[in-house]
Order: structure tokens, then sequence, then C-alpha cells
């Protein structure tokens, strides 16, 4: 399919409205597409910010080809250094997907479609031996994958040893997203989740703590194996004897908590559908004055971000991740007959 | 984070929190679980129930209720009153004795232990030397005799538990006394019973388990008597004037000794046994009472031919040609006989039979011909078939309570009219604030509506839906049906029958209306019955409608239950609540949410497969809405539960048993019946231990996801009068919210009232909320402008609540298992929001609003929301603003069916079962407190029980 359209070259605004005139003129709303164009040397380039669209419309000679790929089924390994110049390759396969003999590539995103799985947080301020690791839940793709079951470990209390009751990791599923993520093994020791110490807490309720947390979980764990910890600073010896006993600075579980508190508004939007119409999220209510609650929980928000503990980047993913559309797909019967091949180009 | 937002305690409204709430169980409703001993003192008129965990409940007049806790929880073995006294002694399975006493404090009777004691023999004896087997409070009312298991009688003073060594009767003291020919040592093995002469208090009469019964002289350390009898003894029993005796054998015979002061070894006057000729049960316990015809009364326990009738649980009472064997639903733990307790009256005269068994208390009156059984007024077995709801309504009108009464007093014709015997201690408590109705639904379709407004929970009324319905249960199967020449003359008494003949007719979910009278049950069979009370007996056709909840929904298979089948053609009902509208939800799973407008005329009910709505004034169905999960095979197959199957096919065995023993009586011997049970029971255990076994102790942490099971299991429905589209206009409203944390509500339009019957009942889906964290919802509220809970149907109506606020803005309370959220109303937008799990690892079992009022004034009072959390804690939370106000620990954790079970009122108290048989109430205010409050006073001793005493203190002066 092919559609040819004009823009103005000195003024041509932002990508997203790019997009969406993209998305308008071939009539495909909701589809999420790849855009790429070539360049003076026959390159096929991403176009997916501000930046490389713009930089895309100054070297338009005066034409601009752009190619759009529906986001599925989009053949990464087209875009780089020379794509162009094997120009037939690229069309044959484009055109004739069935024909395509050579081995899956390993898909490396665009930039834009980064969006962290696990994170290591709060390295600096906990005890080395301790870790705390964040998992990211984006919509029902990837099971968290792990069981968690009692145990006993030893503390350093001042009265000496003492064995103590403690959660442990179990089991991880394979390629389940804690296994994924190399960070959390079988037999590491759960300390906290999302900030709260599971300490006298049985089994049961530290399971419904980390399901009620489950869209953005923050375990900290003791790690069985303490060799790949890196050491830091120049406190070099028996620092792992010494760290067991001293609980997390009392500091953390508040900047912690503030951490959550601020990011939960953003990804635990729920969803209303009025009179069976189209789902929508459910906006926070303008803060009355009555709710003392939402308004402390701004400044928090605020607090938190001039912290510098909380990227502003990192909300706004989450903004997108939360989004309805992946929860709320509808089957949509037309869509399919839209684009059978999947793969459009323009030209 | 919370910890940032509570900005210090603000002193006013702590002051108000500790005037509004506080945390107290007032009192245990119900029957004991696992009673296993009994004591009565005539001088007190007073019951004591001790029980295997340690239990000791004493019972008099209706709200005379005191109750005591060994520390030991050992199981109470025996109760003994001492005569005269506001005490008693208690003997535990681990030899220990107790002395208990009630004393007056602060103007009530408590129940106190005073002193504990246990029996120690000289070193390096056995046990078996000072295991205590038979205990005799002296009416001197100082010592106690303690008969062991070597043979011993011990002496102990009281109440310091003094052993008093030189008075102890040792065997060998027994046996110089008797002619060497026929005893020897082995003769007095093991004290059987101990027995205080009528008349005087310086002889008793020891009974050995061999046979041996020799009647001592304390004051001369001498067998005065003695007596061989050839069987086993199991009790003795004095006549009233002290010529005679009766004993009672392992053999099922009793026999009858003459005390004549001429020959030293007498001779038995008669012996019988009663249920021969055939080997017989013993009879381990037995009266034997004069009256002033003459005729005695015999009244023993036990004693039924083995083979074929060894099994029943029986008390048989002989009085000249008459005979009734009483037939017992369970085990018979103990029993005991009022009597005329005057010392001076010639006679027993016998009024009452008191029988405590395993799992009911039965009085049967004695005076009244035919000999009835006497309604009591306490110690109701809740669980004469199993409680699967309860729902509690509070504060009901005088008229719909009348009527009640009055449908129960129907019921209860067959019931004695003698007022209650056991009537000692004065009730002093307030009288109950309020009418308060707890209704409790069973296993067997029956609804009961207990009196729950004060210390005795009394049944009110029972109702039952099984008559709606066409069951398996063969309706000649009643096994109630003797001839008139059967023997034994067996008489079935008691209510308790755990054995369901139908599991589906089990009553899942009751909503009763108090202003209409409207009542609304639920079933296991997504059956939903809507009822309506009639003074009068009525036979009419109940209207039937079937509710296909899946609709369009294709591929599926139903493997539950199927329906219950319905009765054609008018159906007879007694008075009280009829049913007139039946619907049945397809496929038949079990109503899992109820909700009823009386006002609307609508009836609301879920399941796992969906909701819908019935019009019950114009019989019509006016919607049904799916909410299954296209991928959640498990909620479209039906529940299968490997234990519910298992323990279906167990009450289906039992059902077998009991068919098999009605026709067993004919045969004249069935063994083998028991052997089954215990095959199953054997059974059942090894397939729970299995289960338990492989279960690896650990838990998945995993995402809910849309695509898990039961989300579409409807958990809470709920009519509400707001703004649902728009805030000028305000409409009837349905919303459910489901398993898997989706919240539907629908826009009503309900005809004015005078053209109800012509226009349709019409409703439109106007919203659907999905909370992302997809908890369970349990709970859907509106909040009026002025923030108050909007009022239930027809409350207004009846002056009993201010009209709500419909000008200010109305919001919307979503309560899930993890959190509690406000919603702004119409356009919703979420508001506050109070996060449970995430924080605390506890999800929310139960939720009510229950009002509080302030104990200090009158004029304050406040809605708040009463919480049990799967751990057992009950919070209080504040509304609309949603802060924790206080939390206290209820029930164990481990305790689910307790946690499940627990009902709120609306005024701040509430019920859990502590057994299958009995509820803890508790309060959460300061102000609603039932608890009992009582006293015993020593009876002012003018009557002749005193002049006995001292006549037998006098003589005992004499003789020394």
């Amino acid at each position: 399919e092919f559609r040819r359209f004009s823009l103005e070259r000195s003024k041509p605004g932002k990508f997203e409205e790019f997009y969406g005139l993209l998305q308008h003129v071939h009539k495909i709303p909701n589809v999420d597409v790849l855009v790429g164009y070539t360049d003076i040397h026959g390159d096929l380039l991403p176009i997916n910010n501000d930046d490389n669209y713009h930089k895309a419309v100054s070297t338009a000679n005066p034409l601009l080809r752009i190619f759009i790929q529906r986001k599925e089924d989009a053949d990464y390994s087209a875009f780089g250094t020379d794509t162009m110049t094997r120009k037939k390759n690229v069309l044959s396969n484009v055109l004739r997907p069935d024909n395509h003999k050579k081995k899956p590539h390993i898909v490396i995103s665009m930039p834009q479609d980064f969006r962290p799985v696990s994170s290591i947080i709060d390295v600096d301020i906990l005890p080395e031996t301790h870790r705390r690791v964040r998992l990211y839940k984006y919509g029902t793709d990837k099971p968290l994958g792990f069981y968690i079951r009692d145990g006993s470990s030893v503390r350093v209390t001042p009265h000496g040893l003492e064995k103590v009751p403690g959660i442990f990791i179990s089991r991880l599923v394979p390629g389940g997203l804690a296994q994924s993520t190399g960070l959390l093994a079988v037999n590491d020791e759960v300390l906290e989740v999302n900030g709260i110490e599971v300490s006298g807490k049985s089994l049961d309720q530290v399971t419904d703590m980390m399901i009620a947390n489950s869209r953005n979980l923050i375990i900290t764990v003791r790690p069985a194996n303490q060799r790949n910890n890196v050491v830091r600073n120049s406190r070099t010896s028996g620092s792992s004897g010494q760290s067991t006993e001293s609980s997390l600075p009392s500091s953390t579980p508040n900047i912690l908590g503030s951490l959550l508190q601020g990011e939960e508004e953003s990804d635990e939007e729920d969803i209303i559908i009025e009179d069976s119409g189209e789902p929508q999220q459910i906006p926070k209510a303008a803060p009355a004055s009555e709710s003392i609650e939402s308004l402390s929980q701004i400044e928090l928000l605020h607090e938190a971000t001039q912290n510098g503990f909380l990227p502003s980047s990192e909300v706004n993913l989450n903004h997108s991740a939360g989004s309805v559309s992946m929860e709320y797909e509808a089957p949509e019967p037309g869509r399919k007959s839209l684009e059978e091949d999947g793969t459009i180009i323009t030209l | 984070m919370r910890r940032f937002l509570r900005p210090g305690h603000d002193p006013v409204r702590e002051r108000l929190k500790r005037d509004l709430f506080q945390f107290n169980k007032t009192v245990e409703h119900g029957f004991p679980h696992q009673p296993s001993a009994l004591g009565y003192s005539p001088f007190l008129r007073l019951m004591a129930i001790g029980t295997r965990s340690g239990a000791i409940k004493l019972y008099g007049a209706p709200g005379v209720e005191f109750m005591g806790l060994h520390e030991e929880n050992n199981t109470v073995m025996q109760i003994h009153f001492i005569p005269d006294q506001c005490q008693l002694v208690t003997l535990l399975d681990d030899n220990s004795l107790h002395l208990w006493s009630l004393k007056q404090h602060g103007g009530a009777s408590e129940l106190r232990e005073e002193h504990r004691f246990t029996l120690k023999g000289p070193p390096g004896s056995p046990p078996s030397a000072t295991q205590v087997t038979a205990v005799l409070p002296h009416s001197s009312r100082e010592v106690l005799y303690l008969g062991t298991e070597s043979g011993n009688i011990f002496v102990v003073e009281l109440p310091s538990f003094r052993v008093l060594e030189d008075r102890t009767i040792t065997p060998e003291a027994v046996l110089q006394r008797i002619p060497e020919d026929n005893c020897n040592r082995r003769f007095c093995e093991l004290v059987e019973a101990l027995r205080e002469h009528p008349k005087n208090a310086d002889q008793i009469l020891i009974g050995y388990s061999r046979g041996l019964i020799v009647l001592w002289d304390l004051q001369n350390n001498k067998a005065i008597h003695h007596f061989l009898g050839s069987q086993q003894l199991e009790n003795l029993y004095w006549q009233r004037d002290g010529s005679k005796f009766i004993s009672c054998h392992y053999d099922g015979s009793y026999t009858q000794w003459p005390i004549s002061s001429d020959n030293r070894q007498s001779e038995p006057l008669e012996n019988t046994v009663p249920y021969g000729p055939f080997p017989c049960k013993a009879i381990s316990k037995i009266y034997w009472q004069t009256t002033k015809n003459g005729l005695p009364y015999i009244i023993f326990q036990g004693g039924m031919p083995r083979a074929s009738y060894g099994d029943r649980h029986s008390i048989s009472v002989i009085h000249g040609s008459q005979q009734t064997a009483f037939d017992f639903t369970s085990r018979v733990i103990d029993f005991f006989i009022i009597f005329s307790s005057d010392p001076a009256a010639e006679f027993d005269d016998p009024c009452a039979l008191v029988v405590l068994a395993e799992e009911e208390l039965v009085v049967i009156d004695l005076k009244s011909a035919g000999w009835p059984a006497v309604h009591p007024p306490y110690l109701a077995s809740l669980h004469c078939s199993a409680i699967t709801c309860s729902h509690h309504v509070s504060n009901i009108p005088l008229k719909l309570w009348e009527r009640i009464i009055s449908a129960g007093s129907k019921q209860n014709i067959h019931y004695s009219s003698m007022p209650w015997p056991i009537d000692g201690g004065t009730n002093i408590a307030p009288d109950p604030p309020q009418r308060d109705l707890l209704l409790t639904g069973h296993e067997d379709g029956t609804v009961r509506f207990w009196d729950a407004s004060g210390v005795c929970l009394h049944l009110l009324y029972k109702l039952s839906t099984v008559r709606v319905f066409l069951t398996d249960a063969d309706p000649n199967d009643n096994m109630n049906t003797l001839g008139e020449d059967e023997w034994p003359p067996l008489r079935k008494v008691g209510t308790f029958d755990p054995y369901s003949d139908d599991p589906r007719l089990g009553i899942q979910k009751i909503y009763l209306c108090k202003y209409s009278g409207y009542l609304a049950v639920a079933g296991t069979a997504g059956q939903v019955l809507v009822m309506e009370l009639n003074d009068e007996d009525a036979e009419h056709v109940v209207d039937h409608a079937e509710a296909d909840l899946l609709q369009d929904q294709e591929g599926y298979r139903w493997k539950g239950h199927e329906k219950l089948k319905t009765r054609d053609g008018p159906v007879r009902f007694e008075a009280g609540f009829q049913p007139f509208v039946l619907v049945q939800c397809q496929p038949p799973a079990v109503v899992t949410s109820l909700a009823l407008h009386s006002e609307w005329k609508l009836v609301a009910f879920g399941t796992s497969h969906g909701f819908g709505l019935f019009d019950h004034q114009q019989k019509r169905l006016v919607f049904v809405k799916c909410t299954l999960h296209p991928s959640d095979q498990l909620a479209l197959e039906g529940p299968l539960s490997r234990v519910k199957s298992l323990k279906k096919s167990l009450r289906q065995s039992f059902r077998r048993i009991r068919r098999s023993r009605v026709s067993s009586r004919k045969r004249r011997g069935g063994g083998g019946n028991t052997s089954e049970v215990q095959e199953a029971n054997a059974k059942f255990d090894q397939d729970v231990l299995q289960e338990m076994e492989l279960a690896p102790v650990q838990r998945k942490i995993e995402a809910r996801s849309a695509e898990d099971s039961f989300t579409g299991f409807v958990r809470t429905l709920y009519f509400a009068d707001t703004f649902l589209r728009d805030s000028s206009r305000h409409c009837p409203s349905l919303w459910a919210g489901t398993n898997g944390g989706t919240v539907y509500a629908f826009c009503l339009r309900v005809p004015p009232a005078e053209r109800r019957m012509d226009e349709p009942v019409r409703a439109e889906q106007a919203k659907e909320i999905q909370l992302m964290h997809r908890a369970p919802v349990v709970g859907i509220l509106v909040l009026d402008g002025r923030s108050t809970p909007l009022p239930e149907p027809l409350e207004v109506a009846h002056d009993l609540s201010k009209s709500p606020d419909m000008q200010g803005s109305h919001q919307l309370l979503v309560v899930s298992e993890e959190q509690f959220k406000v919603f702004t109303l119409p356009k919703v937008s979420s508001k506050l929001k109070l996060k449970l799990t995430a924080l605390e690892g506890c999800r929310v079992r139960k939720v009510t609003v229950a009002n509080f009022g302030s104990c200090k004034t009158d004029d304050y009072s406040e809605n708040d929301l009463a919480v049990l959390t799967n751990l057992g804690d009950i919070q209080i939370i504040s509304l609309p603003f949603l802060k924790l106000q206080i939390r206290y620990p209820c029930i164990r954790k481990e305790d689910v069916s307790g946690i499940a079970s627990c009902v709120f009122t609306k005024y701040g108290q509430g019920f859990y079962l502590i057994s299958p048989s009995e509820f803890e109430r508790f309060s959460l205010s300061t102000k609603w407190l039932v608890e009992p409050r009582c006293i015993v006073d020593m009876p002012e001793v003018t009557s002749n029980n005193h002049v006995h005493n001292k006549s037998g203190t006098e003589n005992a002066a004499r003789k020394s």
C-alpha cells in the first residue's frame, strides 16, 4: 500500500503528531507501527523521536521515503547500514514474508521500547550483603515465577547467635521474570517486601503482600550466594558478618515508602467503562480540602523526585506501562482484515 | 507511609475513640463442644457442665451463667457440688482435683478456682494407687472421700485438701471385717462408687468394681454390712429412707439390697435384667425415686440388648407399668434427676430427668403424662444440622417479632409446659436494649431464627425449605414410628441430626427485611426462594423461574450436582415464612451472593457464573449477566474438590447406615455397621494425611490475571438509589462485585407503585470498574452527601432513619480483600484508598458498617467499618476517610471456620463459631454489651436443709 502526502519542511512539528498523521493517512488507528526512512546513503533508519524525525525531514531530497511496519511483525534486521543497497533483498523479504529462510534474529528493540523488567535499587544505602530487587510486571505476558517457603536463618544479636524463622525463595519457574533477571536465586532470604519487613510475618502473610504488590514488587533479599557481591568502599574484612546483624538502616523504609507511594499512583489506575463505551483509566478526584492523604502524597512525590531517587523518566515509563489497551484489548474483528500480511510499505 | 500521615495523635479523637470502642468477648452461646462431665446442686439449683478442653460452665435460671477454665486444658471427668455450699470440686483426667467457688464481687457472682490438689501416694507406689475413681463430698462439708483404683479410700479435708491419713479406708481394713471364705484382696480393687447414707451421715456405702459392696461405719471404722454381687459393679443408689439400695451391673442387670440390722451379709431382694434375656450392655448409672403412690421410678442408663440395640444411647424410665427407653441422638455423658430436695419430705417425687448427651441437652418432664420434653431456654444445639451461614438483623420491630414468636410457638406444641426446672441464681443484667434476631442457615435446608437479644440464645422459629423440593429422602423414613408392642420401648428424643438428606438443600445466603417481613434464602444448588410471613397455614403453588446465567457461553459442561427437582402443584406450608417464588440458577452452582430490595420488590443473586435480577412482584426475570471468563474451566465445570466429594460419599455411607439401622430393627441383629463407619473414617483420615504430606510448604508468587480461576465468582450484590449517570437525577441501581476485582453497576427503572404491575422493570448496564489489583470485591457501599451510608430499603418509610442526602455528591466505597477505595459519583474518579494487604499482609474477610455510640453522651454516634481479616484481627476503619481507628486480635488465625462464620451486627457486636455448636459473642462497642451478670445467693437456710445437716452433725457428735 502506498500513500503520498506532503509535509511543511520548515515546520515539521513533533514526532507524535507525525506518527498520528501516518496512522490517519493509512487509516490504521490503534495499530503500533515502526517508522523508518531511507537516508541519502540508502540506509533504512528508524524514526521514533523528535530528533531523528527532524533529521529525516531535513535530509529529504525532496522526497522522503518512509517505511511503516507493524510492530509485531517488524523485521529489525532491515534497519541499519547498507540495508537499502541490499534493497532487493529487503523488498523480497518484506513482500514475501513466507520466503523467510533466515534464522530469527535476536530482537533488539528500539530505545523507546526499552522497558526495565528488573533493577537493583538502593545499592548505596543497603548493607552489601543485602540486595533490593525490583521486578516490573507488565500486563500478563510473563509470570513473576517464583515460590517462597518457611525456613530459619541465623542472626547475630547482642546475646550471641540466634536462630530465627525466615522466609526464603524456594523455587524459580524456568523462563519466569524472577529467573530471567538473574538477581534472585533459590534460598535467598526475603527480608522486606516493598519496604515492609517480613520478620514476624507468616508465609501466607508474606505471600499476600507480594501478590498485592505484584505490579511493582520490590523485595530485599539476603542472597544465599554472597560471593557475587560487589565489595564497596575500603571496608574489606569481616563485613558480611557485621552487616548480617545490623538491620537495615532505619531511614531506608521511609525513602522506599515514599518511592512506592509516589509510583503506585501511576501504576495502579483502575479502569472504568461507562455505558459500555471505551475503557478509560479512572482519574484521581481533584484533591478536595478534606483529603489530607492525597495532598501529602503529592508533596512526597515531589520530595522524592527532588532527592533523585525517582528518575522522572521512570515515572513516565510506568505511566505508559499502565496503559489501558494492554489490559483491555477488545478483539476487533475488522482489524485482522486490515493487513493480512502484517507488513505495509509506504513509498 | 502511614507514619507520615498520622500527624501525631489528636488527643480529642483519641479520647473519643475510648468512649466509642472497646473489645470484649462477652458470652458463649449454644452447646459446649465435647462435654465430658455433668453435675447438679439441688441446693443452688445450678447445673455444671465440664468439657474435654477443661472448661466448666454453670447454668441456672435463664441468664444465669458462669464459666471457668482449668489451666491444664485437661478433660473434666467428674463434677461434684459440695452439699449446701456455693462450691464445687472437679476431677480432671490428669487426676487433679480443683475446688471452685462462687463469690460475690462488685454486686455480681463470679466463679473462681480456689485450690488445686493432686493425690500423692507413698514413694514408689504405682500411679494407680492414687488414681481417683470416685469422689464423695461428705454432707459435713468438711471432707472429701476419694476412692481410687487401688481400692484405698482417702480422706481429704476441705478446703485445704489436706490428706487425713489416719482416716484412710484401706482394703485390708475392709477385708478384716468380712468372712475370709468368700473374699480376697482382689475383691477390693478399684472403688466404683461411694454413697453416703441418706439419713445417717456416719455411714457410707462403698462399691468395689468386682461386685463387693460394703456399708462402712465412719465413726468406728468398721464394716457394718457387706453385700456380694455376682456381677461387676457399675453404680449404686440409696433409696430415700436408707432401708434399701440398688446396684447396677456390667451385664445389664440391677439388684435391690435390703439393709437389715440383724444379718451382716444380705442376699439381694430382687435381681432384674430389664432388657434380657439376651446379653445386654452395662447399666452404668441408676436412680430409684419414691413417690406418694408407692410406685417408684427406676431410671437407668444403658442396659440395651447388646446385639440388636447395642449402638443406642438410651436412658430408660420405669414407673409401674409405664416404661420408655429414651433414645438419644448421641452418646449420653451423664444425667441427673431433679426431685424434692426437702429432706423432710417423705418421697422423692421426681419432676424432671436432665440428660447431657454429647451433642445436646435433653430435659424430660416426668410429671406430665407421656413424659414430654422441656424446651430448654439455653444450651441450644446450634449444630443440630451443620451451620452453613448466618445473618443478623438488629432492632426487630415488635410486630414482626411477635409474629415470628407466634409462628414458632405453633411448632413447639409437643413440648412440655413445665417451667424450666433448673432455676438457681438471679439474672441481674439489664434488659436487652433491643430485639435482635440471628438467623442460621443449615445444611439440611432449614433456617433457624434465634433470639439473640440477650445472654440466652433461644430458638424462636424454624423454617424448612425442603417442602418446595422433591428430594431423594424417603418421606417414610421416619425412625420414630414405633408399633405399640415394640420392645424395647424406644422413643427418639432430641433434635441433633447431622446427616443431611441432600447436601444441595444447604442454605448459603439469607436476607431478611425486618420492615416488610420478606425473606430471601439461597442455597447450594442455585436455588433462590423469596418468602413472605403468613400467620396462617396455607396451601399454594410456588412460582418457579429459571435463570440461565451462562447465556451464550458455548462449549461448557457442568460437572457439578444437578438442580433440585421441584414439587408440582400446590404445597402446604405451615404458618410462618412461606415461599412464593423460586428462582433456580442454571448451572445450579452454589449461590454466592444475595440482595433483596423489599421496596422495589427485587431480588438479586449471584453464583460463580454470573448474576441475575428477579422482579418478585411481577414474577419476571429482569436480566442476567454472565461474569465468567471464557477460559475459566474450573468454574464452568463446578466444584471438583476431592474433599467435598469424599464428604459426600461419607454422608451417603452414613445414610446407608441409618437406613440399615431402621431395617435392622426387624432383623434384630445387624452388626457390622460401625465397622463400615470406621472404615470410611479411616479412609478419610488417610486421604487427608496423604494430601498433607504431599503438599509442599511453599507458596507461589504470581500476579493475578484476568484468566485466573473463579474471577467471575460474584461476591457481593448491593442495591442503591444514587447518581449513576448524571448528578441531577438519581435512580435505583444494582451493584455487583466479582472475585476478579470487577464492579458492575446497572441502572434500574422501577415503575411507580401505581403502575408497578403494568410496566416491566428495566435494567441497563451503566458502569464497569476494573480494579487493577484484581482482588475479590467483598463489599460495595454508597455514601450520601453527608457521607452517611444509604439507609436500608423501607427504613426511611418507617421513619427509622433520616432520608439520605440527595443534594450533595455521593461516593462509592469498594472494599476488596486487599484495599478500601472511595470513588466519586456519578463521574467515577478515585478519591481515597487504604491499602491493607500490601502493607500488612492481611486480607479482608468480613466487612460491615456499624454504628458506634458514645458511652459518655447519648447524642453522639458515628458510622465506621468493622472489618475482620484473615488473620482473625478486627479493625475499625473510619468513614468516609478510611483511617484505621483501632485493632483487636479476636480469632486465632488458624481457626479458618471461626473466621468464616463471623457476622457483625449493625451496632458493633458480632458472633463467630468457636466450635460447630457454639457462637462466641463479642462486642466492639462501649455502649452495646450483652454479657451475663447474675448473682447466686446462699439460699437462706431456714428450710429443712439445714436441719438435716444439723441433725447429721448432731448425730455424729452424739456417736463420738
